[in-house]
């Protein structure tokens, strides 16, 4: 029989020779699938897992730690990593962070199996995509794309008695489509819990809609253009400045969130009042981990902290800065309120309705972006982000889209285009194409239209 | 220089039993094709922030996949239990896989063909290997690095960082070939961190030692001189922190190699990889604009532009003996006084166009996987520039510029979904007046196209402005995958590029 992780957490806790432990085991499955050209590409099936031991070394100037992560799923693999993190805390130096570990909380599940995914997940997605392929290549499309399922389950143990289990899915979808020529481009993409709610012709006739818009090509200049941004572009934006948002560099002077002259913006109004942005890891939709588990410390995490219970925290509230990422280390440097950061972001402006399609209609003369790519700071004093338009500029004229535009690069900074958007619709799900696959799938967000962002040069990517 | 042997424990591990395991499972199924990688990668990494040490965690990748061709389609899983019970359940999920996939693969997946190379091993240059060095040891230097940093006025703060990897494959496949492979790579890094007293202004000077695969010698030795560079660095931020804004226009540009290698990475490396031209990455990072029809004709740059990849440069972080495919490594021509002549492939890249394949419609060798639970894809080579033999020192190419601007150090960087359009910062940027170096300025960034900029490329120093650098963090694919890459360039000359002040892009 095999050894489950609660055996291996409970046999690494028992191992153990420091003053404390803590023990986070992830088991993860991940299925995918991957196309270009009208066919399948790459596609596998991956079993994996980490187990990391962290080791507490008490002593007379301080806690040493240890932290040693591995692909354990035996007792002696286990025993090897916990040896390891012993001897790490035996010789570190005493951790600036050093906090009381957290007590005693036992989530019910403990016992429970790791929840898994298969290539199963796509039973219904993937014949669709057989049809679509031969769909698109009779309609001159050609398709590229890509979706992935993971599911995580992570266990935290302590020798002070945590025992936390959270299982995690995650799923996403992204479709481009090009005209036979190459000569236009389109994506669609979102986020899935299951793949229960997501139709390969859905996205097809999605892509072939906006194929059609851009049989008008209209070629502009760079400039400042009135411009709308639907969410997975605002997702794009404000994934960036919520990993900006540390609350020691903003302390210590180096970001966008610092007051000159020493401490952070907290209390300050930095967007439009109607704007909040906040994490919740019980949002309808975008769960997500709801309580900290930090492998390692840095600026914005402790090891320390882990097991705190997270909860609904805004970070800007009416249009001031209400909080940044905390541990609890960073919050006693700068007189805060403890609030980690959590693995969801939802954007929402007050009044804000309707959709993107009806930001469209209130348009008289503008563009419509598709989604963002290649961001980068170019100044952390005002946050400025470079990047640029992808897969579909659209023009709209009288409320309604009449073509498509070349793409553009950006310069702009999210924190700025929150003080300047003109109109904004509903909040919804929406995925980041660019952080999303890979670092932070769960963002709702709404669409916003910005009367000047500035298109800094053009483009000749088709 | 003599490298050590293979690591003992990675011999230690069941691999070869494993690998016959699932091997002769895939065979049972009539698969065409079959193959097995167990990887086992270390990591380190070391943080400290103002001389105190922040993390020194470790992690280690252990497993192995396994890889088929079935119904003439890809079929791929891994697993981490390392038993041949497991092996083999894996060899048959990668077959189940392919099954699936089989209904949706319309174009059958071809292999390029490469000889069979019987239990070879590689180990990569280097004398010590970082973890075998006490981690008291290693975090004690970062440490004294900050403290150094923060003596001078200047610097409010200050971080370094060591990141350690230890990475050992083998691979074994039907036709016969078996290889096991060692490799040591290391990314050092300082920033100092300040801002003005008076105008409030607040900016970070970093380090531009390059990452090596080399081992800790590299810290210790005489290999780079981070004495002379932790002594420089405060007062380059303190001149930093009081330069005048760039004024925003068109000037000429002498770009050192720890800025260069950078715009080559993203303009030039990404660019020529056959599997993104050819479409494979279009819902990913995107495509290129140097299309296969445009090899030997696109006049890709100057005809002083010489661009090699290879996988072969002594410390090289992409350098290894065989790649995730089986295929012996190489050096080849990527553009030819200026003209587009090669690209990168992996096997079933050249399989699929011969044509455009090296000798015998053999792939180059760039296939990778950045752990046992990932699919090789073709992945770059070490892609650099090439230096003019009796070519000028970077001095006498600044004294060849009336009004321009010395770049070094990367930054920022960003460039579009079919690598035209392109914008760098860098960590100093200095004036040129009348062939001299006339002090820093602030809030510069270029941008260009690539092709124009690489035909404004006049000159290209000679072979002691050549410097190997590279990073740790290329990313590529879906599921997204991390390789390290080496980057070889000459202090270089281009005239005429635009140079934007960032203050006026955020419109203040």
């Amino acid at each position: 029989m095999m050894t489950t992780p609660q055996d291996l957490v409970e046999h690494a806790l028992a191992a153990s020779r420091s003053t404390n432990c803590i023990v986070i085991a992830r088991v993860s499955t991940s299925a995918n699938l991957r196309w270009a050209n009208n066919t399948l590409t790459t596609n596998g099936v991956m079993h994996g897992g980490t187990f990391t031991v962290i080791a507490f070394h008490e002593r007379r100037d301080g806690i040493a730690t240890g932290s040693v992560t591995g692909s354990a799923t035996t007792k002696d693999q286990v025993s090897a990593l916990v040896e390891s993190a012993d001897s790490a805390a035996q010789i570190a130096t005493p951790a600036e962070d050093a906090q009381p570990l957290t007590e005693a909380a036992a989530a019910s599940g403990w016992a429970e199996r790791p929840a898994e995914t298969s290539i199963g997940v796509f039973a219904d997605f993937a014949p669709q995509l057989g049809e679509v392929f031969q769909r698109a290549e009779a309609a001159d499309r050609v398709h590229y794309g890509f979706v992935a399922h993971d599911v995580v389950t992570t266990y935290v143990g302590s020798t002070t008695g945590l025992r936390l289990r959270h299982s995690q899915p995650t799923g996403h979808f992204g479709a481009t489509g090009k005209t036979a020529d190459l000569a236009s481009s389109a994506w669609v993409g979102g986020a899935t819990r299951d793949f229960s709610d997501v139709s390969a012709h859905d996205l097809d006739d999605v892509l072939a809609q906006r194929l059609g818009w851009a049989r008008r090509r209209v070629d502009l200049p760079a400039g400042r253009y009135d411009t709308i941004l639907p969410p997975t572009a605002v997702a794009d934006l404000a994934i960036y400045a919520y990993w900006e948002a540390g609350a020691r560099v903003a302390h210590e002077g180096q970001s966008v969130f610092s007051r000159r002259g020493g401490g952070t913006r907290i209390g300050d109004r930095i967007a439009d009042p109607r704007v909040h942005l906040f994490s919740d890891p019980s949002y309808a939709g975008l769960e997500c981990e709801p309580h900290v588990v930090a492998a390692s410390s840095s600026n914005t995490s402790s090891v320390f902290d882990n097991g705190i219970p997270l909860d609904r925290t805004d970070w800007i509230r009416g249009g001031e800065l209400a909080a940044l990422h905390q541990t609890r280390h960073s919050a006693a440097m700068t007189g805060q309120p403890v609030t980690p950061a959590i693995d969801n972001l939802v954007l929402s402006v007050d009044g804000g309705e309707g959709d993107v399609n009806d930001l469209v209609a209130g348009t008289e003369r503008g563009l419509l972006l598709t989604c963002l790519w290649y961001i980068r700071e170019v100044d952390p004093q005002n946050l400025l982000l470079t990047g640029l338009t992808r897969d579909g500029v659209y023009l709209i004229e009288n409320g309604e889209v009449t073509g498509a535009v070349n793409n553009y690069r950006f310069n702009e900074s999210p924190v700025e285009l929150l003080n300047r958007f003109s109109h904004a619709s509903a909040t919804a799900p929406a995925l980041s194409r660019e952080w999303g696959e890979d670092y932070f799938s769960r963002t709702a967000m709404p669409a916003l239209r910005v009367p000047d962002f500035n298109m800094s040069s053009v483009s000749q990517a088709q | 220089m003599s490298a050590p042997g293979l690591d003992p424990t990675f011999i230690a591990l069941p691999y070869r039993k494993l690998a016959d395991a699932a091997l002769s499972r895939a065979r049972d199924f009539g698969v065409t094709h079959a193959d097995f990688r167990f990887e086992r990668v270390r990591y380190q990494d070391l943080e400290v922030r103002d001389g105190v040490l922040q993390d020194a965690s470790e992690h280690v990748d252990l497993g192995f996949a396994v890889r088929v061709i079935h119904n003439g389609a890809w079929g791929f899983a891994s697993g981490i239990r390392l038993t041949t019970d497991d092996a083999i359940r894996i060899a048959e999920e990668a077959v189940q896989v392919a099954q699936v996939a089989a209904g949706m693969t319309r174009r059958e997946i071809v292999l390029a063909p490469e000889p069979a190379y019987d239990d070879a091993t590689w180990v990569s240059a280097y004398e010590v290997n970082p973890f075998d060095v006490p981690t008291a040891e290693k975090s004690a230097l970062l440490i004294g690095w900050t403290n150094r940093l923060r003596e001078h006025d200047a610097v409010e703060h200050a971080s370094a960082s060591l990141q350690q990897v230890q990475e050992n494959k083998f691979y074994a496949d039907l036709t016969g070939t078996a290889t096991t492979q060692q490799r040591i790579r290391l990314q050092p890094h300082f920033e100092a961190m300040g801002s003005h007293p008076t105008s409030g202004v607040f900016d970070s000077m970093a380090s531009i030692a390059p990452p090596v695969g080399r081992g800790w010698e590299f810290l210790t030795g005489d290999l780079y001189d981070w004495d002379a560079e932790l002594a420089e660095v405060p007062a380059l931020l303190e001149e930093k922190l009081a330069a005048p804004s760039v004024e925003s226009g068109t000037y000429d540009l002498v770009i050192h190699p720890s800025n260069l290698w950078l715009t080559i990475h993203e303009s030039v490396g990404h660019a020529t990889e056959l599997d993104r031209a050819m479409g494979y990455e279009a819902n990913y990072a995107g495509t290129s604009f140097a299309t296969p029809d445009k090899l030997g004709s696109l006049q890709y740059g100057s005809p002083a532009m010489n661009v090699t990849g290879d996988r072969t440069v002594e410390h090289g972080l992409a350098t290894i003996g065989y790649d995730d495919e089986g295929v012996a490594t190489q050096q080849w021509d990527i553009v030819r006084d200026g003209v587009l002549v090669g690209y990168q492939l992996d096997r079933p890249i050249a399989g699929r166009s011969p044509e455009l394949a090296g000798p015998d419609g053999r792939s180059n060798g760039c296939a990778y996987a950045d752990s046992p639970g990932h699919i090789p894809i073709q992945r770059m080579a070490n892609v650099s520039l090439q230096p003019a033999d009796d070519g000028p020192s970077t001095e006498e190419l600044i004294g060849r510029v009336e009004r321009g601007l010395y770049v070094v150090g990367d930054k920022s960087w960003s460039i579009d979904m079919q690598r035209f359009n392109f914008q760098f910062t860098g960590q100093r940027f200095f004036r040129i007046e009348d062939g001299k170096l006339a002090g820093q300025v602030r809030d510069a960034a270029y941008q260009a196209t690539t092709t124009d900029f690489w035909n404004s490329l006049e000159a290209v120093g000679g072979p002691r402005t050549w410097q190997l650098n590279g990073a740790f963090n290329c990313g590529k694919a879906q599921p997204g995958q991390v390789a390290s890459v080496s980057h070889g360039a000459p202090t270089s000359l281009f005239r005429g590029v635009r140079i934007l002040n960032t203050t006026e892009e955020s419109g203040q």
